[in-house]
């Protein structure tokens, strides 16, 4: 792989560099980050322990790493894109060996600084890696079988090997992200369609595949006073949490749900609960609105950069956005079965937040380096 | 590297366009699905899932409110409540429960037995759930323990309240409250409702009776919890309503004179205002401490008391059941004077014996009494008079008369142990036994013999209709919240407030709507008089008995309830009383009104076993007569008093 050194020695300054931030996506970003410290610091109890005080070094950390993928030029990202995305492949074959195993399933890689999950970064890097595949094909070769294999091994190779951690949720999330790119650059209905039929023949085959656990995690779902104690538990109390926050809320640091211990999860895939339970419906709502900003701001941002490239990753990445809020809403209200889907930003979690962070700071490097082409 | 043209890029951007139009489609949809659901979660069911939230985090305890207490006529408490000192432990905040029960082995009464039931029951409930170690410490105890609290960590003086009474007079009357029992939950259902576990509720007695008024509405407790099931915070206390305090009729002073008079003896004493039916007194002997009950009593007193040759457990007063013996006398005069089967100038020759179709029917004064009359055949209780006019008489209409003064039916209800006892007859043998009635036990029931069982409650009443002149009262020991006045007293007042001047019978029947059991109210008089002189007159039954004094002189009857006939032999030998064997000597009865001029109390006495009437009934009743007619002044400026209060 090739690219011009000129990237490099960029012709932009650095004032217009700062003018180039989208300002708006940017402070939602601290907007959300700021948030997410004080549900984390709810979550803890009202106390800057471990998990909250981490949670704000991380969010401060990657936030500056935010910012400085942001003024690394759009071609630079494009260029390197295959790299990162072989990179991932790699550290996740690694981790299937050598992984740091926890909890009955082994997704850790030890960066002695961090323990690192590939495979949430995998989630940015399969649109990475999409988007730059299909800038590089003519629309007339993408629904060519030779030039469908591709898209189907990247995608699918990352899938197994997270879907084996097992990492169900994961999993889904990255198949998902790769077929909305797959999907904006242009493979045909039909394919879509023979695959979604594909899908639904398959899935009790796939279900029997499952483990015990996330079978009764469905199963719940569907019904979830079936055993009010055991798996449909999280479901259930997570509803309760969210129903009697009412409109208001029980206010910060208030929500019985959360503080007595009754909500599982709650630094991690149910922070939206603890944060619905004491800001009510109006906060939830709020909450719901900033998301939904950011993914169109995402979008906008998408439709004003030139590049096919840097288009088809901010609309890939506006919708692995929305995906990812939309399955960990859905699942804390009951709509989706549990996966663990953590909500961008909110929860806790290092890898999470890092390709998060990292995968907005590319956008904001389309939106900063908008009219520059990337080879 | 591949080089692009414009249109290619145009083209490609559009398609991206089109489809993330599309997909943004879905975004607005799935948008709109995630806020109808907050929506409904939070608006519309908010209401359902915040009682579903405090229904996980709170908890409640219900605690007993404090128990209403029992109080005498003159509002001595004979039921009340005290503070008890108890020691809780939580074994979460002991470092270690073995040592500190070691610890507090030395501290206060605690055997090896407690302390091995104490750790079951701590290994069976959560390690944060409270455990009462003991319930009852004595002060000395509670002391120490607060003395070397700082080293018993874990550990926890509580002070409560709980049932307490003064003395055992009272014991039967009352009765006596012990913790609940699966049972009494079963079969009442105001138990079910309160549901506290350990409660201490109403065995016997009026704490029975009263049970459910004076349990009170229970106080919660209520306290927060986390997921666990750990106590986190107390949230909010409610004191709960204390149960409702009770008036009796009873003379605490009278009840513990009484109780000690027949410490000595297995039998019963009842004491009723002629007037209003008021039961000054009602003691059961030998008592129990009731106290004993309150805090659990142990295995060895318990099985004392229930093997326990005098049965201390019953309340001889309403629940046992004696033949009435000479004491029926009385009634069985008056039935034969009420129907006419003999008038009042009939004499009979006794001789010590009558032989009736075969059969030999004794006197108890085996030389006979001679010729005698009525008055005299009250008076010397003679056996053989009695046998004439019974014979006469027949045993329905003795029947009659007794059911109308009260006996064979229970007459107090306010106790489920009450007793009705048996009033026989020819129907009632017929029904009971499926056999003819035979002359010869009419003539037994004439003397109060045979198939009659009677309480001393019974025969009290009997006694002080007939001392009232011959009207209907109805026994009380609960005074009620009006505290009316009965028709009776009313005429009583009356009688008082205008002296000399005397209202004939009838008058004073409509006038103060009074029920008379007579059809002749001289019938009355007549046994009244011959009672004065079975107590008052040379060669009475009671003589030895009677008071001198003119304030405390009583008109009574004795009786002895046979329990094994004697037999020739015995009588051949005259055998006394004190001479055979505990169990077959007859009960002993006496029974009374007083004073004589102006009568105002009647009173029963039994003596178990105790031989003669008038040797071991009649002294007893005599010494109570006193005690009760000393009392009687304070008895009735109370009375007044309490009705000043009403009006």
């Amino acid at each position: 792989m090739m690219y011009n050194r000129s990237i490099i020695h960029s012709p932009f300054s650095i004032r217009s560099k700062i003018f180039g931030l989208d300002l708006s996506l940017l402070f939602s970003i601290l907007l959300l980050g700021i948030i997410s410290i004080f549900a984390q610091f709810s979550s803890s109890g009202g106390v800057f322990d471990y998990y909250s005080k981490s949670h704000a070094i991380r969010f401060c950390v990657f936030f500056i790493l935010f910012l400085i993928v942001s003024f690394t030029p759009i071609r630079f990202w494009h260029s390197t894109s295959f790299i990162i995305f072989t990179s991932l492949l790699l550290l996740l074959i690694f981790v299937k060996f050598y992984g740091i195993q926890s909890q009955g399933s082994r997704r850790w890689v030890n960066l002695f600084v961090i323990n690192l999950q590939p495979s949430e970064l995998m989630k940015i890097g399969i649109i990475l890696f999409l988007s730059n595949y299909y800038h590089k094909i003519s629309e007339g070769d993408v629904n060519k079988i030779r030039f469908l294999l591709y898209p189907v091994i990247a995608i699918l190779a990352p899938f197994i090997l997270v879907l084996s951690q097992p990492d169900l949720g994961t999993a889904i999330l990255i198949l998902l992200s790769g077929i909305a790119v797959t999907w904006l650059a242009g493979v045909r209905w039909k394919i879509f369609a023979y695959l979604s039929l594909l899908a639904i023949v398959t899935a009790p085959i796939a279900i029997s595949f499952l483990k015990p656990y996330q079978k009764s995690r469905i199963l719940t779902f569907l019904n979830p006073d079936s055993d009010p104690l055991g798996a449909g538990y999280q479901i259930i109390q997570s509803k309760i949490a969210i129903g009697s926050g009412g409109i208001f809320g029980k206010g910060f640091l208030n929500g019985t749900q959360a503080y007595l211990n009754f909500l599982p999860e709650k630094h991690t895939d149910f922070i939206f609960t603890l944060y619905s339970e004491e800001f009510g419906f109006v906060g939830s709502i709020f909450m719901v609105f900033l998301y939904f900003f950011i993914t169109y701001r995402i979008i906008q941002i998408g439709n004003n950069t030139r590049s096919i490239f840097g288009k088809l990753y901010c609309f890939g990445f506006a919708n692995a956005f929305f995906i990812y809020v939309a399955v960990n809403m859905s699942m804390v209200l009951g709509l989706l079965p549990i996966v663990g889907a953590p909500l961008p930003i909110l929860s806790y979690g290092g890898s999470s937040m890092l390709a998060i962070m990292f995968g907005l700071g590319i956008v904001m490097s389309c939106n900063v380096y908008k009219n520059s082409t990337v080879g | 590297m591949l080089s692009f043209n414009s249109s290619n890029i145009a083209s490609k951007t559009r398609t991206i366009g089109r489809r993330m139009f599309l997909l943004n489609s879905i975004k607005a949809v799935v948008l709109i699905g995630i806020f109808g659901r907050l929506a409904t979660l939070q608006i519309n069911q908010s209401t359902k899932y915040r009682s579903l939230a405090d229904k996980n985090r709170f908890r409640e305890t219900k605690f007993a409110a404090p128990r209403g207490i029992i109080e005498d006529f003159f509002g001595n408490e004979i039921a009340s409540n005290t503070r008890i000192y108890q020691l809780h432990i939580t074994p979460e905040n002991t470092p270690d429960v073995d040592i500190l029960l070691l610890r507090l082995k030395n501290l206060i009464d605690l055997s090896d037995k407690k302390i091995t039931s104490i750790q079951k029951k701590i290994s069976k409930q959560k390690r944060w759930e409270t455990i009462i170690i003991s319930d009852n410490l004595t002060w000395s105890e509670f002391s120490r323990l607060n003395l070397f609290l700082h080293e018993l960590e874990g550990a926890q003086p509580v002070v409560s309240v709980a049932r307490i009474y003064k003395d055992n007079s009272s014991a039967h009357a009352i009765g006596y409250v012990s913790e609940i029992s699966p049972r009494d939950i079963r079969t009442k259902k105001y138990l079910k409702d309160i549901n506290i576990a350990g409660i201490a509720i109403g065995k016997t007695g009026l704490e029975s009776t009263l049970d459910e008024e004076m349990i009170g509405s229970p106080g919660f407790l209520r306290y927060e919890v986390n997921a666990y099931g750990k106590k986190i915070k107390q949230v909010s206390i409610e004191k709960g309503l204390k149960g409702k305090t009770f008036r009796t009729t009873l003379d605490s002073q009278v009840q513990i004179f009484s109780a000690k008079l027949l410490e000595n003896v297995s039998g019963a004493s009842c004491v009723m205002d002629i007037y209003n039916g008021d039961i000054i007194s009602m003691v059961s002997s030998p008592a129990f401490n009731p106290n004993s009950f309150v805090h659990g009593i142990n295995h060895q007193e318990w099985k004392g008391l229930l093997n326990d040759r005098d049965k201390p457990m019953i309340n001889k007063a309403i629940s046992g059941l004696y033949p009435p013996g000479s004491t029926i006398k009385t009634l069985t005069a008056l039935s034969a004077l009420e129907n006419d089967v003999v008038s009042s100038k009939l004499v009979v020759k006794c001789k010590g014996f009558i032989d009736l179709h075969g059969e030999r029917f004794h006197c108890w004064k085996k030389k006979g009494h001679g010729l005698v009359g009525m008055r005299t055949a009250i008076k010397q209780s003679c056996d053989v008079y009695f046998y004439e006019v019974s014979r006469k008489l027949g045993i329905d209409r003795l029947a009659a008369t007794a059911k109308k003064f009260g006996l064979g039916e229970k007459v107090l209800e306010d106790y489920s142990e009450e007793k009705a006892g048996t009033v026989p007859n020819t129907k009632w043998k017929i029904k009971e036994l499926g056999k003819n009635w035979y002359l010869g036990e009419t003539l037994h029931s004439g003397i109060g013999q045979g198939y009659f069982l009677t309480t001393p409650l019974q025969l009290s009443l009997m006694t002080a209709q007939i001392a009232n002149g011959g009207f209907k009262i109805k026994p009380r020991i609960l005074i009620d919240e009006n505290n009316k006045v009965s028709n009776l007293e009313k005429y009583l007042n009356h009688k008082n407030s205008t002296p000399g001047n005397v209202m004939p019978t009838n008058d004073q029947i409509f006038n103060f709507d009074l029920k008379p059991l007579f059809r002749n109210q001289e019938n009355i008089n007549l046994v009244k008089d011959a009672m004065f002189a079975a107590t008052n007159e040379i060669g009475g039954t009671s003589y030895r008995s009677r008071h001198k004094n003119k304030n405390f002189m009583f008109a009574g009857k004795t009786g002895s309830s046979q329990i094994k006939r004697f037999t020739q032999e015995q009588r051949e030998l005259e055998v006394k009383q004190s001479e055979i064997s505990y169990l077959e000597r007859d009960h002993a009865w006496f029974v009374a009104f007083a004073p004589v001029n102006n009568p105002r109390y009647a009173i029963s006495v039994l003596v178990e076993h105790g031989g003669s009437g008038s040797k071991a009934a009649a002294p007893l009743a005599s010494k109570i007569i006193k005690k009760v007619l000393e009392r009687h002044q304070n008895r009735i400026s109370q009375t007044d008093q309490t009705k000043g209060n009403v009006s």
